[in-house]
């Protein structure tokens, strides 16, 4: 049975030979022959040495989601031997480096071993540990395109644009391509039942992580100031901001940036960095994870109290505590939509992918503006930082910054007075007004009780009186944030099923599968944190909404109990938390499961 | 009520400055600190020194944390916006609206609990980044708002108002700040106005970070004998060692200067501070002598005043960062976005 642009491998490696250039080129090459692909990188919290894998799904139908069923396997790390043969489904495939005989204990009768003499092969061509080892990855990859019908003008299109400066990179790139194609076509069956044909499915899509496609949005929302402490698995959107703004922020001439990045000496700066520049009336924002979240919470609550704008990206990775840095989790939910002492209640974006980490990324910098409050965009390790194919990112050239309700200095000028916390025309959010703009402006920015004119106060009704105004402000933002993404099943059902942001692909996928087994659910993604009526309506119209979502403790379903006041028996948790991102089989396991336990 | 309003009647013949302000207009809302507070004086020299140099109110910042210091920014330049942080965390948000808008004349007011114990990371991170702000350091040796804990400036050997001898060593913030590379480091004392103020105008005028730790005692919790920080053990120990006059740009140099003695430093914005060298041997532009000389005279309980260090040929945290002249805050949304077309080109690279 062969299974054309329907399949799933995996390449295992150690961290640190260079396999990420490998991958790459394996993942942009069957993009490139016009395939649907999504890759995942298991990585270690180390920088040398430790087991990494490379998950590549090929899907004609486009799912993106993670899928535990490895046709093939290429086991380039002996230290992952025994696991990775025995991940490889029954009839599989398993590529090894056959310059060394395979432990016999490895052997399995239901697959078939491909053996290939890597190092042999590349020692003899390449000179130096270091060029030898990388080669060999590469050399892999020359023998997995013949192996799965890969096309080779387009990979050797690839490395000529890749080493197009580096000539000496270009050949050895090109040698160890053909070292692997070479021997792969003399020494097997090419191509394998699992292969590849050329499709015309992504010539309107890019492959692109979350933590760039976020970076870039700062950079097109107008952000200037970005204060960071590094951070596992969000320090690739500093860097790509900064990479961005070196591109189109920097002038040559004068020898000026039009950007400012600081790298604070811990989270609790980083926020305040944040605060002070927002306050100071720049577009600022800071990239962090669960534990600097914690960190920052002080903080947050003053920027909700004394309403200065804020936007966090959350890039959430396994907690609690210091947890599993390089795993992926949905696990800040509740962390956000609440952080801090006191009563407090945040704005929270939650994009699905990359598109949707930039389209975000520009939304929360209006909405921290217009609601003058901290914003959170939860994306995850998943989003952040593995590569998916998405639609091509757009942008309106009529976009202006939504800067809210902040008072120039003519309109100061014209003032009899002003006054910060007065709701003037009865939306909930007062007018503001930056420093070193007009005599007129001046007010005094306090965490500490104060009334509707901004003053110092411990009155009882004053004092509740702001806090009111507040509660209804952030409510009110229920309208502005990004509405569900609802589909409906195709025939009526009383089942619904609501999830959130990266598990989008597998519950896409799981319904398609259900459906087919007839187990109808009508389909709802929350995007935006309060949840507007739809959100409600949905849960209302439904007599069971399973909650599918990436922690232990059913966060989100307990953001649903709290906010729509519908009770527990209205919901069904299905729960993956182990680390991974959420594979459509989860999903259809944990429905299944609750559905047969209600018959 | 802890908030109470100055009147604004001016008393016509009250003396205006080079804009047409009286002093009036630098004040605040009347403090609600102790009688006799250190704070309040200090409160007055900051009001002389901005009236002085006649700086427009609304172009100032003005930030503090936590803490009876923290309180004070309420009570001056009632036109200029203030920021409360949370506890010891000025610094950051000082570090975050300087990125924004580095045209601001920030001024920092913080304590020796908000700065050297719960802040003391923040304090050192801002120093190092050479953030343009004057800072001034409280410093009391207490806790006044919970009631009398020592705090980090605690002298070894000083006691408490209730009798308890402190035992552990002091952090003092001068030698704090001279370690960490601060370009401009003073010391001195709330009832010296005469010494605060031209120390306040330099400290405004110097670009970069001005610390100044300010002696300023604690009436009700760190006014008694055994006390290091009290008004009459700082009156007898305090030493001027460098006295500095602050010239502004306009004004000519038209003291006597004498080789020896005295020293003139030209700073950024051009205008001038004038030291006169109480001890000899003392050079306020070398770092590492400076350090030693105070640690020495610090054994024998002295405790030295003046401009104790300048550095005035660094870069601040703007200049480092390459920062334009139009503050980030301020510019055109046309000069930050690339654009649709832009990001079409851009996208290549992700195929």
């Amino acid at each position: 049975m062969s299974q054309i642009n329907d399949f799933a491998f995996k390449i295992a490696t150690a961290n640190g030979t260079g396999s990420a250039s490998a991958n790459g080129l394996i993942m942009q090459a069957i993009f490139r022959m016009g395939v649907p692909v999504t890759g995942k990188n298991v990585f270690p919290s180390n920088i040398q040495g430790l087991p990494t894998w490379y998950e590549i799904r090929v899907s004609k139908d486009g799912y993106t989601a993670r899928t535990p069923h490895f046709d093939l396997m290429a086991a380039l790390n002996p230290a992952t031997y025994a696991t990775d043969v025995a991940e490889v489904r029954s009839g599989g495939w398993l590529l090894h480096d056959s310059t060394w005989p395979l432990d016999e204990t490895l052997k399995r009768p239901d697959v078939t071993y491909l053996g290939v003499p890597l190092a042999e092969m590349c020692n003899a061509a390449f000179k130096g540990v270091r060029e030898r080892i990388l080669m060999k990855n590469i050399a892999c990859a020359g023998a997995l395109a013949a192996l799965l019908g890969m096309d080779t003008g387009i990979i050797k299109g690839l490395t000529r644009e890749k080493f197009s400066k580096k000539p000496a990179l270009l050949d050895s790139n090109a040698k160890a391509i053909a070292l692997g194609f070479d021997y792969a076509t003399a020494h097997f069956d090419c191509p394998l039942p699992i292969r590849l044909e050329p499709m015309d499915e992504t010539k309107d899509s890019i492959l692109i992580d979350g933590n760039t496609a976020a970076g870039l949005g700062a950079v097109y929302a107008g952000a200037t100031v970005g204060a960071w402490y590094p951070i596992t698995p969000s320090t690739s959107l500093m860097e790509a901001f900064k990479g961005f703004c070196q591109k189109y922020r920097r002038d040559e001439a004068t020898k000026r940036n039009r950007y400012a990045i600081i790298q604070a000496e811990d989270e609790l700066a980083a926020i305040g960095m944040v605060i002070g520049a927002s306050w100071a009336g720049a577009r600022a924002f800071t990239p962090t994870s669960g534990p600097g979240i914690s960190l920052m919470n002080e903080f947050i609550g003053l920027a909700y109290y004394a309403e200065v704008p804020a936007v966090l990206f959350d890039v959430q990775r396994a907690g609690p505590s210091t947890g599993m840095p390089t795993r992926t989790q949905q696990c800040d939910l509740l962390l956000c939509a609440y952080a801090s002492h006191g009563d407090t209640r945040h704005i929270c974006l939650y994009p699905a992918d990359p598109r949707e980490a930039f389209e975000m990324a520009v939304h929360a910098f209006d909405l921290a503006e217009r609601f003058q409050t901290p914003v959170f965009v939860l994306s995850d390790l998943d989003i952040g930082m593995n590569d998916w194919m998405v639609p091509k990112l757009a942008w309106d050239d009529g976009y202006r910054p939504d800067r809210g309700k902040v008072l120039s200095a003519a309109e100061l000028d014209q003032a009899k007075r002003f006054y910060r916390y007065l709701d003037v025309d009865g939306d909930g959010i007062p007018q503001r007004t930056l420093p070193g703009v007009h005599p007129k402006g001046a007010y005094f920015t306090r965490g500490s009780g104060h009334n509707k004119y901004g003053a110092y106060t411990e009155d009882a009704d004053e004092y509740e009186e702001v806090m009111e105004r507040l509660a209804r402000k952030i409510q009110s933002a229920a309208k502005a944030v990004p509405a569900p993404v609802v589909r409906k099943a195709a025939a009526p059902t009383t089942l619904g099923l609501i999830t959130v942001g990266g598990c989008h692909a597998a519950c896409m996928e799981a319904i398609d599968v259900m459906a087919k087994d007839g187990i109808a659910l009508d389909y709802l993604r929350v995007r935006g944190f309060p949840f507007g009526d739809e959100v409600h309506e949905f849960v209302r119209q439904h007599d069971v909404t399973f909650v599918v979502e990436q922690n232990r403790d059913a966060q989100l379903r307990s953001l649903l109990m709290l906010e729509t006041g519908a009770g527990v028996a209205a919901f069904e948790s299905v729960r993956y938390y182990a680390g991974f991102p959420m594979s459509a089989h989860h999903v259809i396991a944990g429905v299944k499961a609750k559905l047969e336990r209600a018959a | 009520m802890t908030y109470i309003a100055k009147p604004k009647v001016h008393h016509p013949s009250l003396q205006r400055n080079a804009i047409g302000l009286t002093r009036r207009d630098y004040e605040g809302a009347i403090t609600t600190l102790c009688a006799g507070c250190g704070h309040d004086s200090i409160t007055a020299a900051i009001i002389q020194a901005f009236w002085e140099l006649s700086v427009p109110p609304h172009t100032v910042a003005k930030l503090s944390g936590i803490g009876c210091s923290s309180k004070t920014p309420a009570y001056f330049l009632r036109e200029a916006h203030g920021f409360n942080a949370v506890h010891g965390r000025m610094p950051a948000i000082a570090t975050g609206a300087g990125a924004a808008n580095a045209g601001l004349m920030m001024i920092g007011v913080s304590g020796d609990g908000d700065s050297l114990s719960i802040g003391l990371g923040q304090l050192s991170h801002a120093i190092r980044r050479n953030v343009d702000i004057l800072y001034l350091l409280e410093n009391n040796g207490v806790y006044g708002l919970t009631k009398g804990q020592f705090s980090a400036s605690a002298d070894p050997g000083s006691t408490s108002k209730k009798g308890e001898v402190n035992t552990m060593e002091a952090i003092d913030g001068v030698l704090l700040a001279l370690t960490l590379g601060a370009t401009f480091v003073a010391r001195s004392f709330s009832g010296d106005k005469a010494q605060l103020v031209p120390l306040i105008q330099a400290g405004l005028a110097h670009k970069g970070f001005a610390f100044i730790d300010i002696i300023s005692p604690c009436v009700t919790f760190n006014d008694h004998e055994g006390s290091t920080k009290s008004y009459a053990y700082t009156r007898e120990h305090q030493v001027e060692v460098v006295q500095a006059d602050f010239i502004a740009p306009r004004e000519a140099i038209t003291s006597e200067q004498d080789a020896g003695t005295v020293k003139s430093v030209m700073l950024h914005d051009g205008s001038w501070v004038t030291l006169h060298k109480v001890a000899d041997s003392y050079d306020p532009t070398d770092r590492d002598r400076a350090y030693a000389y105070i640690r020495e005279r610090q054994k024998v309980n002295e405790v030295l005043t003046g401009l104790l260090y300048i550095a005035s040929d660094s870069k601040d945290m703007a200049e480092q960062h390459e920062l334009p002249d139009q503050p980030l805050a301020g510019l055109p949304f046309e000069q930050l976005c690339p654009g649709s077309a832009e990001l079409e080109k851009l996208q290549a690279r992700f195929r």
